[in-house]
C-alpha cells in the first residue's frame, strides 16, 4: 500500500486541481467567445470587449488577494505545505492581469498606441493599473527555483514584498473605475485590510516575541 | 420628383451595411475562426456588426409615421437595445433592467404636470400622447460609458407637448422625474444614486425640434427596461439625459440639480452634450464602441446632430459647462 506524504499529495492531487480551477474563468471566457464568433447566445453581454475587459481585470485582482491568502491560511491551519501552490496562484495572477492589458491595448483599442498612451499619463486609474502591472512583471521574472538561489532567499523575500504595494494599486484602480456603485470595491478593500492587517499584526507579535 | 437632402449627421446609405455584405463577412469570420477577428477588423469597422443578429424581423404593432430623421446606418439589434440598458432603479449590471423590470407596472400611469404651466394636473399617457401623430426617429444613442447604439424610436416632439400644456413665462427650464416603486425596482434600495432620478433641460433644448418623448421602439411600445411607458430621448446628449418611465413634469424659473450632479458634479454636468474633445475625469470621450462592432469608432460632436444644435451653445465654455 502506497501512502502519499502530504507533499506528494499537494503536488500531485491538489495542484492539478486548483490550476483546472484557476483556469477556469478563462476557459469559460474562451467557450462564450467561440459562441459569439458562431451567433450563438452567450454571457458576454452586447458589449463583449468590455466585458471581457473587466473578465480579466476582475479575476487577476481576485487571485491577486488569493495569492496574499495562501500563507496566512497556511499558518492559521498549520498546514505548513499549502506554501507549495503560492507560486502557481501567484502566476495566475499575473497571467490574468496581463491578459486583461492584452484586452485593453488589442480588443478596446487595437493597437492605437496614441490613445492607449493618453490614457495612461491621463487617467489616474490607468495609470495606478500600469505601475501595478510593470510591478508584477519582475515577480513573476524571479518565480523560478534558479532564480530564488540567484537572488539569495532574503533578496527575493524583500523584492517580493512589491506585492503589498501592487494589491493597494489593484484595489484601487478597480475602485477608481467604477462608476456610482462603490459596494463590490468595499468588499475588495475589506478583504484587502484582513490580509495585510494580518502581516502588521504577524510582524509585531514576532518582534515582541523575540 | 423627391429630393433627399442629406443633413451632416446622416451617413450615406453605402455606410450602412446591407444584410448580404453582413453574411458573406460572417461566413469569413467563421472561417477563419477567432485569431483572425482582429487581422479582419483592420480592414472594417463594421466586420462584427452582426455578431448580435442584427435587425431581426419585428410584428409592427403601432401606426406611426416614418420621419426624415434617419441617420442611415445600421440599427442596433433588438436583443442588445432591450437587453444591455442602464436603469440603475432595476440594479447596477447591464443586463439587471431586462430580468428585472418587467415587475414594473405600467398601465396605468399618471404622469403629474406641475410648476409654471398653464394645464396643471394628471395625465395619462393616452391623455399626453393621442393628440399627436406618433413619429419614428432613428437616431443615435452615445452612452457616457463610451458605447453607442442606433435606436429607432417611436415617439413624439416634446416641443408639441410643451405647446400644448403652455408654460407660463417663468418656466426656463423643464424637469422630470423617474417613477420610484418599492417592491417592483430592486435597485432601490440601496443608495447607488439619490432617488427619484431627477433630469432636466432648459426650455430651449426641451423645445428643439430633436428632443422626443418615446413611447416606443422597433415599431413597439417600450418595454419596462428602456423606460416603460414613457421616457425622453434627447440624442445629441449623453443618454443619462434620457430619464425613464416619467411620472413627473414640472416647469421650473432654476435650474434643476440632476440626480447624477449630485451624485458626482465633476463628472456628470447638467448639460451633458455630447462632445469628443471634452473628456470624462476618468475616461476619454473622443470614440465610442457601437454596440456590435469591433473597432472605436470617432465621438461625433453633439453626436453627429451639430447643425440642429450647436446655436443652442454659441458662446458657452463647453468645457466649463459640461
Amino acid at each position: 500500500m502506497v501512502i502519499f506524504s502530504t507533499k506528494k499529495l499537494i503536488s500531485h492531487v491538489i495542484k492539478p486541481i486548483v490550476f483546472i480551477a484557476l483556469l477556469a474563468p478563462l476557459l469559460w471566457l474562451g467557450w462564450h467567445w467561440s459562441l459569439l464568433l458562431e451567433n450563438q447566445p452567450n454571457g458576454l453581454t452586447a458589449n463583449p470587449i468590455e466585458y471581457t475587459n473587466r473578465f480579466l481585470g476582475g479575476w487577476g485582482l481576485k487571485y491577486i488577494l488569493l495569492t496574499l491568502l495562501v500563507s496566512p491560511l497556511s499558518q492559521l491551519t498549520a498546514m505548513r505545505k499549502l506554501m507549495l501552490l503560492r507560486r502557481m496562484v501567484g502566476l495566475f495572477a499575473f497571467s490574468y492581469v496581463l491578459l486583461h492589458f492584452t484586452s485593453y491595448t488589442v480588443l478596446d483599442h487595437y493597437f492605437n498606441w496614441a490613445e492607449i498612451w493618453q490614457d495612461i499619463v491621463k487617467r489616474n486609474f490607468i495609470t495606478i493599473g500600469m505601475l501595478g502591472l510593470l510591478g508584477l512583471v519582475p515577480l513573476a521574472v524571479t518565480s523560478t527555483n534558479r532564480m530564488i538561489k540567484k537572488l539569495g532567499a532574503k533578496n527575493w523575500k524583500r523584492l517580493h514584498m512589491l506585492i503589498y504595494p501592487i494589491s493597494i494599486l489593484g484595489v484601487f484602480h478597480f475602485s477608481m473605475m467604477r462608476k456610482g456603485d462603490q459596494l463590490e470595491p468595499k468588499i475588495y478593500w475589506s478583504v484587502l485590510v484582513f490580509l495585510l492587517g494580518y502581516r502588521v499584526y504577524r510582524f509585531y507579535q514576532r518582534r515582541a516575541g523575540a | 420628383m423627391l429630393i433627399k437632402s442629406r443633413k451632416n449627421w446622416q451617413l450615406s446609405e453605402n455606410e450602412a451595411t446591407p444584410l448580404s455584405t453582413y453574411k458573406t463577412r460572417r461566413d469569413v469570420l467563421r472561417t477563419m475562426g477567432i485569431g483572425a477577428v482582429a487581422s479582419v477588423g483592420i480592414t472594417s469597422a463594421g466586420v462584427a456588426s452582426g455578431l448580435l443578429g442584427l435587425g431581426e424581423a419585428r410584428a409592427e404593432s403601432l401606426s406611426y409615421i416614418k420621419s426624415a430623421y434617419d441617420p442611415n446606418e445600421a440599427q442596433t439589434s433588438h436583443n442588445a437595445v432591450t437587453g444591455y440598458n442602464n436603469y440603475y432603479e432595476f440594479g447596477t449590471g447591464k443586463e439587471d433592467p431586462a430580468k428585472y423590470a418587467h415587475a414594473l407596472t405600467t398601465d396605468p400611469w399618471v404622469v403629474e404636470v406641475a410648476g409654471e404651466v398653464k394645464h396643471t394636473g394628471s395625465y395619462s399617457i393616452e391623455d399626453l400622447i393621442r393628440p399627436h401623430q406618433l413619429e419614428e426617429r432613428i437616431y443615435r444613442m452615445r452612452c457616457v460609458e463610451a458605447w453607442s447604439m442606433v435606436i429607432p424610436w417611436l415617439g413624439v416632439p416634446l416641443a408639441d407637448i410643451i405647446k400644448r400644456l403652455e408654460p407660463t413665462s417663468r418656466a426656463k427650464y423643464v424637469m422630470f422625474h423617474t417613477a420610484v416603486r418599492h417592491g417592483e425596482m430592486p435597485g432601490i434600495g440601496r443608495p447607488v444614486l439619490s432617488w427619484p432620478y431627477v433630469e432636466g433641460l432648459r426650455m430651449d433644448e426641451a423645445m428643439n425640434p430633436l428632443t422626443l418623448l418615446s413611447t416606443g421602439l422597433y415599431g413597439e411600445d417600450l418595454l419596462p427596461q428602456n423606460g416603460a411607458p414613457i421616457r425622453l430621448v434627447v440624442p445629441w446628449k449623453y443618454g443619462f439625459k434620457g430619464v425613464k418611465s416619467i411620472v413627473k413634469i414640472s416647469f421650473v424659473e432654476e435650474q434643476p440639480q440632476t440626480s447624477w450632479e449630485k451624485s458626482a458634479s465633476d463628472e456628470y454636468g447638467f448639460f451633458a452634450n455630447v462632445n469628443p474633445q471634452v473628456s470624462h475625469p476618468r475616461w476619454s470621450q473622443a470614440s465610442e464602441r457601437r454596440i456590435g462592432e469591433f473597432r472605436r469608432r470617432p465621438t461625433l460632436m453633439y453626436n453627429g446632430y451639430g447643425e440642429e444644435v450647436a446655436h443652442l451653445y454659441s458662446g458657452m465654455d463647453l468645457a466649463k459647462y459640461y
